[in-house]
């Protein structure tokens, strides 16, 4: 940026991002807004500030119970998908797997589909099995594609733990399965709750997926928000989003809060 | 404390072999150090006899017990690695208290016993630090407090110091030392430093590619290296053919092309069997560089002209050319050293030099 000519570049280019993040956030942004907007019309310009929606997305009974199953669903998937990503990740870094490799590609794999090939793919072949759509199976679903998240986080804080730390705590006396949770899991747990965190906010955002693997009847927030969308455009769906927005980007935020004071304190 | 024994120990990665067919006894209470150059083995030998690599074939015994299939956390020894693997996320306490809690100490008696391993590596007051609070040379120190604190039978130590600088390698030598002979427990220690190990230990153990070139105390290996190997990794030494005449219970004659004929003490001589090929070895410390025409009494001389000027203040290392061999001398000296091209004489003691047999 010494010289004027890159300045202007620089200056051109900074803009351009501006613009970019204006396109993305705005909407976002008018969501928030208009959520607490007092008006029957959900629409500019507001006349008054009310938390009027936010009371009647609370009494209204089908929401909620989306509300319900998304929580559910979230914490179910982010429990099995973190236990499995440990326990895969742990296979893959610490013992030699024969196909170590080839493992590791399959479970990332799902991050690189696209997820509507993924949720027709994972369809058919239940169908072909003879399974039915049920809630086990969305589960099923959902634990696929975040299980890759897990693994890709735990896996780089795995190998960034050093085995002589495991060995020394064995050479002291502990079973290997009393030095993983004596040593080795303390000192992965950021890379676990933030897996823990990824897994839940995706599986709770998800709609893709779960429109093709949710049983009737049953229905998530986002699939809820598609529905009421496509009857009419009532404020109570700003609430519900901004409630989301919260959810999605808050619960991250939080876990790296968290992630970050307990490096601090274990020194690493 | 535990004797600790190699069997036959051979260790293959594939159809690679890291370790040849070796055997070794450690005596009870013995400090005993693996040197060698990288790659030749150390490491593999002592995560064997720690229990965290599997010899391929052979047996190890600790305190005559066969623990080949006893696992690493069941053998009750002490490791001290490279770079110290204290527990980042324990106090200092914590961290030497680990052992105590897989062993049958009263909880009462832990904090005591933490107490006396961190008084044993003169940092008393640490113990509610956190590891990445403390220096190198102190993390070392608690990682040493940590290995010693649970009694073990055996203490292994990997390059211990290597991570330190050079001064405080050298405090960490001493004092690391004064615990041994204080707790008197059977050490193994890697290094491929041969000052540390000089310095340390009661046997050496010299090694290169797999296999074990010389056992034995470091004056003895020092002095009187059973291989040409040995003679150049410990510090610098002359090599150079020769004839044996004669050889027997009163030492042994070498005719060499360079200084005539040395006559060797039978300690210097015993490697050679009889009349032969021989090699005379002569370690660079031992070669005194004088002035031209000097005969010194008892002394072999040649003479030689200086080629190369290594100035280091208290000492200096000289390559000569004796005939057409380029030999090396490291003097003490006092004053100026000789100048490069100056003729000069070399000198012997015939007791300093050392018979190799074959060619
Ligand atoms: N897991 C392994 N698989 C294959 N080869 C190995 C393995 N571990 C060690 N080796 C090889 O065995 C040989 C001896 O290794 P080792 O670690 O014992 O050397 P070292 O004497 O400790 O060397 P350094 O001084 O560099 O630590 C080396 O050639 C090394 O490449
Ligand atoms: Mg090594």
């Amino acid at each position: 940026m010494a010289e004027r000519a890159t300045s202007l570049g620089w200056q051109v280019i900074r803009g351009y991002a501006v613009l970019v993040y204006i396109f993305m956030f705005l909407p976002v942004m008018v969501v928030v807004l208009l959520s607490f907007n007092a008006s029957q019309f959900g629409s500019f310009p507001m006349t008054g500030f009310s938390f009027r929606w936010f009371i009647e997305l609370w009494e209204n009974e089908a929401i909620l119970r989306a509300f319900r199953t998304s929580v559910i669903l979230g914490l179910l998937t982010a429990a099995i998908s973190t236990t499995l990503g440990v326990l895969a990740s742990l296979a893959l870094v610490r013992y030699r797997v024969p196909g170590a490799n080839m493992i590791s590609t399959i479970l990332i794999a799902p991050i690189l589909v696209p997820e509507v090939v993924l949720a027709v793919a994972l369809l058919l072949f239940l169908n072909f099995l003879g399974v039915n759509k049920s809630f086990t199976l969305l589960l099923f679903g959902h634990v696929i594609f975040t299980l890759p998240f897990v693994i890709l986080v735990v896996q780089a804080r795995l190998i960034s733990i050093r085995r002589d730390v495991e060995e020394a705590a064995m050479s002291l006396g502990a079973s290997p399965v009393q030095t993983f949770f004596q040593i080795t899991l303390p000192l992965m747990l950021p890379a676990v709750l933030a897996g823990a965190l990824f897994a839940f906010t995706i599986s709770f955002d998800d709609i893709t997926g779960t429109l093709f693997w949710k049983p009737g009847g049953v229905e998530t927030v986002p699939t809820q928000i598609f529905a009421m969308l496509r009857n009419s455009i009532s404020p109570e769906i700003n609430a519900l989003g901004t409630v989301m927005i919260v959810m999605t980007v808050g619960l991250p935020l939080l876990g790296a809060a968290i992630a970050r004071q307990i490096s601090k304190k274990s020194g690493l | 404390m535990s004797s600790v024994t190699l069997n036959n120990i051979v260790k293959r990665f594939g159809s690679f072999t890291a370790v040849h067919r070796t055997d070794l006894e450690i005596p009870e209470g013995a400090f005993l150090t693996l040197l060698g150059p990288s790659g030749c083995g150390k490491t593999t030998n002592l995560r064997m006899i720690a229990g965290l690599l599997d010899p391929t074939e052979g047996e190890i015994l600790i305190g005559g017990r066969r623990v080949n299939d006893v696992p690493i956390h069941k053998r009750n020894l002490g490791i001290v690695f490279q770079n110290y693997a204290l527990f980042p996320h324990k106090t200092v306490a914590e961290n030497i208290a680990f052992g105590l809690k897989y062993r049958d100490v009263p909880s009462g008696d832990i904090p005591g016993k933490v107490q006396a391993a961190l008084d044993l590596v003169q940092l008393p007051d640490v113990g509610h630090r956190y590891p990445k609070e403390l220096s190198g040379g102190q993390q070392q120190r608690i990682a040493l407090a940590r290995a010693i604190v649970i009694e073990p039978d055996v203490l292994l130590l990997d390059e211990p110091l290597s991570a330190l600088d050079a001064n405080l390698r050298e405090d960490m030598r001493v004092e690391l030392k004064r615990i041994q002979d204080q707790i008197g427990v059977t050490t193994v220690f890697v290094t491929h430093d041969q000052s540390e190990a000089l310095a340390m230990s009661d046997q050496i153990v010299v090694m290169s590619a797999g296999r074990i070139e010389q056992v034995g105390a470091p004056q003895e290996v020092y002095n009187n290296p059973a291989s040409e190997f040995v003679a150049n990794f410990l510090g610098a030494s002359n090599v150079f053919p020769a004839e044996c005449l004669e050889a027997g219970p009163s030492g042994a004659v070498l005719q060499t092309a360079l200084f005539g004929k040395v006559p060797l003490p039978v300690e210097k001589s015993m490697r050679v069997a009889g009349a032969g090929p021989a090699k005379l070895v002569l370690r660079a410390e031992k070669l005194q560089v004088m002035k031209a025409g000097a005969t010194p009494e008892g002394m072999i001389t040649a003479p030689a002209t200086v080629e190369t000027v290594d100035y280091q203040g208290q000492t200096v290392r000289y390559f000569v050319r004796v005939g057409d061999t380029q030999l090396q001398a490291i003097n003490m000296i006092d004053g100026y050293p000789f100048s490069k091209g100056s003729a000069v004489t070399v000198a012997f003691r015939p007791r300093d030099g050392s018979a190799l047999a074959g060619r």
